[in-house]
C-alpha cells in the first residue's frame, strides 16, 4: 500500500512538474528553437525552400469536406454579400507594395488560374481531399509590386472566433510558392460558406489554421510584432506554433 | 574491438535514460494530442466516423501532458522531444555499432533462432530464472530490444515525419511507402501502444530479477 502511494505521489508530481514547465519562459523559448529546427530540417531534407506537397486525382477526393473555425461570418454585411453571391466582394492588397489597391472577383478570376487536388490536414487530425482553384498569391503580390523589407504576408479575414478576429501570417517562401493560391472554388463549385466563401488561402506544406477563410485582406509587412498579440495568427497567439509544417 | 570493462558502455546508459525520459513525455502528450480527434483511418484522408477503423477513448488527464487539454501545448512537447528521439536514437545507434554492442549483444545468430531454443527460453522466463544462455542477453531479450530500437522507435519517427506537411513535401515517397497520412497516424499509434506494452514487460521483468541491482548497472555501468 504505501509503495502504491509513493507511485501515485511521484506522479503526481512528476506531472506537476511537466505542467509547470509547460508554462515556463525558457519552455517557449525551446519550443521556438525546436520549431526553427525541424523547419531547416524539412527543407535541408527537400533539397531546398520549394518542395512540393503531394497532388491527387479527382478519384481520390474526399465525400466529405468538413468546416472547422468559423463556420460563417455573423455579419449583416456578410449576409447580404452572400445574398449575392458575393458579386461586390473585395481583396484588399496593401502594405509594403507600390500598387496598393482593391481586386474584384472578376479581376481574381481573370488571373491565371490554378486548379489543384491537395490533402488538407486539421491540427486535430484528420485529413481531407479537395480540389482548389484560384490565383497564385505570387500572380496578385507581382502585380502588387512587393518594396524592399518586406518578410511576411499577412492574411485578413472577415470572420471573429470566440470573440476575436481570424487572421494568418506566412514567409516569402510559401507566399511565393507554386502550391499556395487565393482559392474561390472547391471541386469545381464555388466556395461554400463553411469552407470560407468567397476568398480562402491554400498553402499546402502547412497544416488547415493556416489556410485563412473569408479572406478581405493582404497586407505586405515586414515584422508581425505590432499585429494583434505579435504572433502572426489567430491560433499563434494562443499557443500554436506559427510554423505549422510539423 | 574492444571489450568495455562495464557491462552497459556509457554511450548505452546516456541513451537508454534520455530515451526513456523522451518517450515517456512523448507519449504522455501523445494521447493529449489523440484526444483531438478521437478516430484513426487508413488511407490518405479520413473524417467521417464510417471511414474509421478505431474509435479510440478520451484519455483522462492523469495519462496525458499537460494534465488537461491543451493541444497546443502537447504539441510544443511533441515538437521538442521528437527531435530529441530522433538524435538521440541515431547517436546511438552509431555509437553500438563502433564499440560492437550491436554485434556481440543484439545481433540475432542463425543457430538461435531454433524453435528448441526458443522454447527453452521461454519455458526459462516462465520459471522467472533470467540467468541463462549463451551471450549478454537471451533469445527473448535480443527479439525485444532489436524490435524497440530497429523497428518501433523508427517506426514512431518516420510516421511522425510522414505527419508533418512540411517534411512530407520533402520527402513525399515516404507517404506513399507507408499507404497515405491518416495510414501513418495509425501506425504511430499502434507503435506506442506496442511501445508501451513493451515498456510494462520490461518493468515487470527488471522488478523480477532484482531491480536494485538492475537499475544500479544501468546508472553506473555495473561489471563485465
Amino acid at each position: 500500500m504505501q509503495r502504491r502511494n509513493f507511485l501515485v505521489a511521484a506522479g503526481a508530481a512528476f506531472l506537476a512538474g511537466c505542467n509547470e514547465i509547460g508554462k515556463s519562459e525558457w519552455f517557449g523559448k525551446v519550443v521556438e528553437g525546436a520549431e526553427g529546427w525541424h523547419r531547416g530540417l524539412h527543407r535541408a531534407l527537400g533539397g531546398g525552400r520549394i518542395t512540393m506537397a503531394p497532388e491527387y486525382t479527382r478519384a481520390d477526393l474526399s465525400p466529405y469536406f468538413r468546416g472547422n473555425g468559423s463556420l460563417t461570418v455573423d455579419t449583416e454585411a456578410y449576409r447580404a454579400a452572400e445574398g449575392s453571391g458575393f458579386a461586390d466582394w473585395r481583396l484588399r492588397v496593401g502594405g509594403l507594395v507600390n500598387n496598393p489597391g482593391e481586386l474584384s472577383m472578376q479581376d481574381i478570376r481573370a488571373l491565371p488560374q490554378r486548379t489543384q487536388i491537395t490533402r488538407h490536414d486539421c491540427v486535430e487530425g484528420w485529413s481531407a481531399i479537395g480540389e482548389w482553384t484560384g490565383p497564385q498569391l505570387s500572380s496578385i503580390l507581382d502585380a502588387a509590386g512587393v518594396q524592399e523589407g518586406a518578410n511576411f504576408i499577412v492574411f485578413r479575414c472577415a470572420d471573429d472566433l470566440n470573440g476575436a478576429r481570424y487572421y494568418e501570417s506566412c514567409d516569402m517562401d510559401d507566399a511565393f510558392h507554386p502550391q499556395t493560391i487565393i482559392a474561390h472554388q472547391l471541386n469545381g463549385e464555388a466556395l461554400p460558406v463553411r469552407n470560407g466563401a468567397p476568398l480562402r488561402l491554400r498553402i499546402e506544406r502547412q497544416l488547415g489554421y493556416k489556410h485563412a477563410k473569408y479572406l478581405t485582406g493582404i497586407d505586405v509587412v515586414a515584422s508581425l510584432d505590432d499585429i494583434e498579440r505579435g504572433e502572426g495568427g489567430y491560433w499563434e497567439d494562443r499557443g500554436y506554433q506559427w510554423y505549422a509544417g510539423i | 574491438m574492444a571489450k568495455p570493462k562495464k557491462r552497459h558502455a556509457l554511450s548505452t546508459r546516456l541513451w537508454h535514460w534520455t530515451n526513456a525520459l523522451a518517450l515517456i513525455l512523448l507519449f504522455m502528450s501523445g494521447l493529449n494530442i489523440s484526444n483531438a480527434h478521437r478516430r484513426l483511418y487508413w488511407g490518405d484522408d479520413g473524417f467521417l466516423p464510417e471511414q474509421a477503423w478505431l474509435e479510440v477513448p478520451r484519455f483522462p488527464g492523469w495519462a496525458t501532458i499537460p494534465d488537461y487539454y491543451s493541444l497546443a501545448t502537447a504539441r510544443d512537447w511533441h515538437v521538442i522531444l521528437s527531435l530529441v528521439l530522433g538524435f538521440s536514437l541515431l547517436a546511438f545507434m552509431l555509437f553500438a555499432l563502433f564499440n560492437g554492442h550491436l554485434k556481440r549483444d543484439i545481433w540475432l545468430r542463425a543457430r538461435e533462432w531454433k524453435p528448441r531454443n526458443i522454447g527453452k527460453d521461454i519455458r526459462e522466463h516462465l520459471r522467472l530464472n533470467f540467468d541463462h544462455g549463451e551471450g549478454k542477453y537471451n533469445i527473448l531479450q535480443k527479439i525485444a530490444y532489436a524490435g524497440v530500437i530497429f523497428v518501433l522507435i523508427p517506426l514512431m519517427i518516420f510516421t511522425g515525419m510522414v505527419m508533418s506537411p512540411g517534411m512530407e513535401a520533402a520527402w513525399p515517397w515516404m507517404t506513399e511507402f507507408f499507404g497515405g497520412r491518416q495510414s501513418a497516424r495509425s501506425i504511430h499509434f499502434i507503435a506506442a501502444w506496442s511501445l508501451f506494452a513493451f515498456f510494462v514487460v520490461h518493468m515487470l521483468l527488471v522488478v523480477a530479477a532484482g531491480p536494485i541491482h538492475q537499475l544500479r548497472d544501468m546508472i553506473t555501468g555495473g561489471k563485465e
